[in-house]
């Protein structure tokens, strides 16, 4: 029984961790990497941080993108 | 796998009791809400009505229009899944875009808003609230998402440029940047009186400043990427700072940081262009991340405590200023003022730009439009609800004393003492001292904004569960997670307005058009700085309470902008040859026209100085003409004449955009329901969707077992090969 719950709080706590992940676009890296993998098998993969570099930077050249509401 | 047979008619029976216990407890809650006079109505009613509201505005009108106007197609590929570049296309799991939009469309709009609707008491700006969101404001989101969607995510002002015409696309992208102005100048408003003479406020919105440096520092150079764990660092900061604020109020510090509101103008306005001018990564990005934690963090509490505590709403259900439109906080009578006060919440013509641009290109699925337009709305929709909950559980004469202009209440704390209990509202110099006293605030007379009142309310109903001792921690709090996304907005719409004037300005002198020119930059953001600093000084300078002249501005512009953005849909859904359902957009569109125009009418023409920008200017140059002014009396009148000849040019400048954009948009649809051989479509041709993914937040049994086919998990996914047909 308390096996089971433990399991299930682990479960519930990992998909919040991943949903928070998901959110806060931490994960654009891994889904950087797996699409280069997947659609450009030959083309080289960027390190995290140059690619979180030019994440921002591509903000910093339109601002539109990420833009919030009143 | 039986269900499916013998399953079907239990199932049916089941939504059609689930449906109907939905069905009255909403009316159960506007029966108690509508009726109940003279006692006090337990807050746990309104959530009633608009919870049962929403869910039936949901289950029926939202799908009515996803698959019987628009017809939403699940085999059709989204621009995410056909241009996916691991970069803004992408497709993305619908709770997660579900959260990022409404992140992004939400802000201070609806926690303000419904406060100063508040005055005319609960009921009208309850109704709109709800009735507006379900008919217009969530329509409009869903339906711009959609044709964004199917036009490769094309922003609203491309696609009046294409379907409308030059001319309205011209006048659409006037009106959005106009409307940017106002909006920030209202917005850093909104801040400044909150802030002004609050020490502890000061100290801790001053921290979020350092804190987001260091956040910036470690996600850029110690560990690239990593944004949950700095956000929640960042956090942990933000609340120690907040503790800290309490102790610096009571130190000597105490002087460093009680700033009056001008020197907060100058503040604000430095911080902005300073922000707007430094990179992205350093102040932006990280107080972004903060701020949309605090945001969602905030609201779901905000959400347990209401129906925790289940406060006792104090407001009258309409009061006297309803119907006799004059009312402390803004003038004007109920229609059309509480139309255009309450704008996001119910309907914002903001939204339409992130409906159009960003979302739509991280769309899976077209029939994903319905839960993440129209559902994002609804909670927005609730957000406003909740701050209308905050500001009608306050006392009333607390509340009218919080949010009257000086100018209204008189000239000593005995005059404000008694205009108050003029009104019929019980209210002694004592009692607002004490108020003040159990938040911690030097007053809390004139407090205008809206913030203020808000964080009031809210400390009110935490207190309730947490103890009175954490009152003016909540309220710290409250002001905190308020001020920190209207930073980041001021920092953020700087940006896009500068990024607007560069590309305008660009077409007279090229190098301007290069985003990373220096000289440019600069000079771009300065002139955006100098335009809502300009009105926001104005404002924070108007003796007649910037609040009272700005709001409406901002809820004119806004709703203008909605307008527009159904103006674009319903000429869309007539050129796509869907003329008889073109009232889904067409009607609400004829309801905010109505109801704006008449507000910018009565702006520029009425004759009651209360409520007619050059009624009162004029009123003004009479008492200069007389010449019995002299000294701050004689400045007062001329800074009055210079501000409403402003504010009555703009709003006469917005309702003509409008009424341009509404003509050119008339001719193109008269045209193509003359000659629909003449329409050209600008829709991207079909191509066959490879993806399987859920529509809604929980997938159906059907969904289910076409991802189990596909061997993929609940957030769908890319199906490799030729589809598969999945047995019924």
């Amino acid at each position: 029984m308390t096996v089971k719950s433990v399991k299930s709080a682990k479960s519930v706590g990992a998909k919040i961790w991943w949903y928070v992940r998901e959110l806060t676009g931490e994960t654009a890296y891994e889904r950087y990497v797996a699409h280069v993998r997947k659609d450009h098998p030959d083309a080289p993969v960027q390190s995290r941080r140059a690619f979180e570099r030019e994440r921002t930077d591509r903000q910093e050249a339109d601002p539109r993108q990420g833009f919030r509401c009143c | 796998m039986s269900t499916a047979v013998t399953g079907s008619r239990p199932d049916r029976t089941r939504s059609i009791v689930i449906w109907t216990v939905v069905a009255l407890v909403g009316a159960a809650g506007w029966t108690m809400l509508a009726l109940s006079r003279g006692e006090e109505v337990s807050a746990a009613w309104m959530v009633a009505a608009a919870l049962g509201s929403y869910a039936i505005g949901y289950r029926f009108y939202s799908k009515f229009i996803a698959y019987k106007v628009l017809k939403v197609d699940k085999t059709r590929a989204t621009p995410a899944e056909r241009l996916d570049n691991g970069i803004d296309y992408q497709p993305t799991d619908r709770r997660v875009l579900f959260g990022h939009h409404f992140a992004a469309i939400s802000g201070a709009g609806p926690l303000v808003g419904p406060v100063l609707a508040a005055q005319m008491g609960y009921l009208p700006g309850t109704i709109w609230i709800i009735a507006g969101v379900i008919f217009a404001g969530a329509v409009q989101d869903m339906v711009v998402l959609f044709f964004s969607t199917r036009r490769n995510g094309r922003s609203l002002g491309q696609m009046a440029r294409e379907e409308i015409g030059p001319v309205g696309g011209a006048a659409a992208l006037l009106a959005v940047f106009a409307i940017m102005i106002i909006l920030l100048a209202v917005l850093a408003l909104v801040v400044v009186n909150a802030l002004a003479e609050s020490p502890w406020g000061t100290f801790s919105i001053g921290m979020t400043v350092p804190i987001a440096l260091f956040m910036g520092f470690y996600l850029r150079v110690i560990r690239p990427g990593r944004i949950a764990e700095v956000s929640l660092i960042g956090v942990v900061l933000l609340l120690l700072a907040l503790i800290a604020g309490r102790w610096v109020a009571k130190s000597s510090w105490a002087e460093a940081f009680t700033l009056s509101k001008e020197s907060l103008v100058v503040w604000l306005v430095a911080y902005a262009f300073i922000a707007s001018v430094l990179p992205v990564w350093m102040l932006l990005a990280p107080r972004d991340y903060l701020s949309t934690f605090m945001k969602l963090g905030t609201i779901g509490l905000l959400f347990i405590g209401v129906v925790v505590a289940a406060p006792t709403l104090k407001m009258d259900a309409v009061t006297d200023f309803a119907t006799q439109g004059t009312g402390p906080v803004f003038a004007g009578s109920l229609f059309p003022f509480v139309f255009i006060t309450i704008a996001c919440g119910a309907l914002s013509g903001f939204h339409s730009l992130i409906s159009s641009g960003t979302t739509p290109k991280m769309v899976e699925k077209e029939t994903q439009v319905r839960m993440i337009g129209y559902g994002s709305m609804l909670l927005e929709s609730s957000v406003a609800i909740m701050a209308m909950i905050a500001a009608c559980v306050l006392d009333p004469g607390l509340y009218f004393g919080m949010n009257s202009a000086p100018a209204v209440l008189g000239e000593t704390a005995q005059d404000w003492v008694n205009t108050i209990q003029g009104w019929g509202f019980s209210l002694t110099e004592a009692d607002m001292a004490a108020y003040a006293k159990s938040v911690e605030e030097a007053s809390l007379w004139g407090r205008t904004g809206g913030a203020p009142t808000f964080a009031i309310g809210v400390a009110d109903i935490f207190a309730s569960v947490t103890g009175d001792g954490l009152k003016a921690f909540w309220y710290h709090f409250a002001i905190m997670f308020e001020a920190l996304f209207i930073l980041t907005a001021l920092d953020a719409g700087t940006r896009v307005g500068r990024f607007m004037l560069q590309d305008t300005l660009g077409n007279v002198y090229k190098p301007l058009k290069r985003v990373s020119w220096w000289p440019g930059l600069i000079v771009c953001s300065a002139i955006v700085c100098g335009l809502w600093g300009y009105f926001l000084w104005v404002g924070v300078r108007d003796p007649l309470g910037g609040i009272n002249q700005l709001f409406p501005l901002f809820g004119i512009s806004n709703q203008l902008l909605g307008a527009v953005a159904l103006t674009v849909c319903t000429t869309l859904l007539i050129k796509s040859g869907r003329l008889k359902w073109a009232w889904v957009t067409g009607i609400p569109l004829i309801w905010v026209a109505v109801t704006t125009l008449t507000a910018s009418w009565q702006k520029v023409f009425s004759g009651d100085p209360r409520v007619g920008f050059f009624a009162q200017g004029d009123k003004a140059q009479a008492a200069i003409d007389s010449g019995q002014l002299e000294g701050k009396a004689l400045q007062d009148a001329e800074t009055i004449v210079t501000n409403t000849t402003v504010d009555g040019v703009l709003s006469a400048l917005f309702a003509v955009l409008v009424v341009v954009v509404i003509a050119d948009a008339a001719r193109v649809c008269i045209k193509a329901i003359r000659h629909p051989a003449t329409v050209v479509s600008h829709e991207e041709p079909y191509t066959e969707s490879k993806y399987v993914a859920p529509a809604q937040l929980f997938a159906t049994k059907e969904e289910k077992a076409e991802l189990a086919a596909a061997g993929l998990g609940s957030g769908g996914g890319r199906t490799d090969g030729p589809r598969e047909e999945v047995a019924p």
